[in-house]
């Protein structure tokens, strides 16, 4: 018997994005950039973060006109977003033939205590999460991937480290836990029993998970992998850049060879300058995207 | 027996554990001269885009055409089909063009009609678990190839010497039959 949509299925279009870039673009020129730079799949926007950041506003999900224009330029996975909880936005992008959806942060929540049922739908979803606790529970209600939240459009990659960090420490927290300590753990984390349970047999999240939110340089994409990503989702970094085709060339050299030092600088040296980076106490508590979400 | 997997971008982690389980040893590939000792190469699923572009950039490509001229097996599943194929349909250029074979790209449609199924491979198994992502399938196999499966009318195994290519994703389940009938080409190879 022939299934679509299946866990499975899902699951696995994240692991072959595994040790590659994600780029965000916002037209069919900039995906072809993305895809000859050798992107393993582009997010189709309307703005890049930094943009949506400082318009203000609502940020919804992108113009549909965009999304099949990069649809049709080239042969890579197409990304979008829709908002937290817009699961119309989620569906009429599934129709157009988005191979992959956020539910994201990044545009304005459309619901303040729910996230969309994911396992309803044929395309898979990757979420943001800051710790453990919340990436189980996207995973409970069907992400296929999850990334670091870090702090979008800023070009500070401190937050993606937090919440890297932070996971991985409680992922090896969780796998030393005995049984008994399982149920307490999970009440206290937020996160589905049954989940955490395979985390403390496997050790590992039970998908895929990416760094994004802050990632402007090679070595920052490095950094994140040698931190444990599966690999890196690049907003503003790249064509917020002075150069935006070596930079999206370099970072995908640094993400696969993260720990040739050697490498990572020669792909660095004259690269021109990195987007403008903000540091993350200059940005009112309101306007921190890290957390929407619940 | 040494396997290697090109570990540039893609499932490679997923490949070790499946050889390592098939009985072989199973180390990642990321510079040319880890070619160097190995009875075997795994191309693994990924972006082929991708992945051929770094295997550009470092010597990889008459590495592992030189790999296969020594007549060590290689066996591409998805992305790793496509950049084993001498004739991509609709492109003037291919990858390694190692293997006799013509394939197209995202033949099934995209992520959301990607499926699963279970299906008959001639000489590995009945009832395969076979997982398919964005997959390509193989139009043509050239002279002395063999069609192993087909789905659909479409070929999606196939092996011609030394070559073998699956457009699914063999290391995404925990089926080794593919792997194992790999390793056995190696062991024939070998002697």
């Amino acid at each position: 018997m022939v299934q679509v949509g299946t866990s499975r299925v899902k699951k696995g279009m994240a692991e072959m994005q595994k040790g590659g870039v994600i780029m965000d673009v916002v037209n069919a020129e900039q995906a072809k950039i993305a895809e000859a730079a050798g992107a393993v799949a582009v997010m189709a926007l309307e703005r890049v973060p930094s943009d949506i950041r400082a318009a203000g506003g609502v940020a919804r999900m992108a113009d549909l006109g965009i999304v099949e224009d990069v649809l049709k330029a080239v042969s890579i996975p197409v990304m979008a977003k829709a908002r937290i909880g817009h699961f119309v936005e989620a569906r009429v992008l599934e129709s157009l033939g988005v191979d992959y959806l956020d539910e994201s942060e990044v545009l304005t929540p459309a619901d303040d205590l729910y996230h969309i049922n994911k396992k309803e739908f044929t395309v898979p979803f990757v979420c943001g999460a800051r710790d453990l606790g919340e990436a189980l529970r996207r995973i409970g209600e069907g992400a296929s991937m999850i990334r670091t939240k870090g702090e979008p459009g800023t070009g500070n990659i401190v937050e993606a480290v937090r919440h890297m960090r932070t996971m991985m420490s409680q992922i090896r927290k969780v796998q030393a836990m005995s049984y008994d300590e399982l149920m307490a753990e999970a009440k206290n984390l937020g996160a589905p029993y049954e989940l955490l349970e395979e985390v403390h047999k496997t050790g590992k999240l039970p998908v895929v998970n990416f760094a994004a939110g802050g990632v402007a340089t090679p070595a920052d994409a490095a950094l994140m992998m040698q931190l444990g990503s599966d690999g890196v989702f690049v907003g503003s970094g790249i064509f917020k850049s002075e150069n935006p085709e070596k930079f999206a060339r370099a970072i995908v050299e640094a993400t696969t060879h993260y720990t040739d030092y050697e490498l990572i600088a020669r792909v660095s040296k004259g690269l021109g300058t990195a987007m403008p980076g903000l540091e993350i106490s200059k940005i009112r508590e309101a306007d921190r995207m890290q957390e929407r979400g619940w | 027996m040494k396997i290697g997997v090109l570990a540039l971008q893609g499932a490679v982690a997923e490949h070790l554990r499946m050889l390592e389980e098939a009985g072989a040893v199973a180390v990642p590939v990321k510079k040319v001269e880890e070619l160097d000792d190995l009875d075997g190469l795994v191309i693994p699923g990924g972006e082929s885009t991708a992945i051929s572009k770094l295997m550009h950039k470092y010597g990889f490509m008459e590495a592992i055409r030189q790999f296969g001229e020594e007549k060590k097996p290689i066996f591409g599943t998805c992305a790793g089909a496509i950049l084993l194929a001498n004739q991509i349909n609709g492109q003037d250029d291919f990858h390694l063009g190692l293997m006799d074979i013509k394939v197209e790209r995202n033949a099934f449609g995209r992520q959301k009609e990607s499926f699963e199924v279970h299906m008959p491979i001639a000489g590995v198994a009945a009832d395969y678990p076979a997982v398919f992502i964005r997959a390509p399938y193989i139009m043509e196999v050239g002279e002395g190839g063999q069609v192993l499966a087909k789905y659909e009318d479409k070929i999606v195994v196939a092996r011609n010497g030394h070559y073998l290519a699956a457009a699914f994703h063999p290391e995404l389940t925990e089926d080794t039959r593919l792997h194992k009938f790999f390793l056995d080409m190696v062991k024939e190879y070998r002697s």
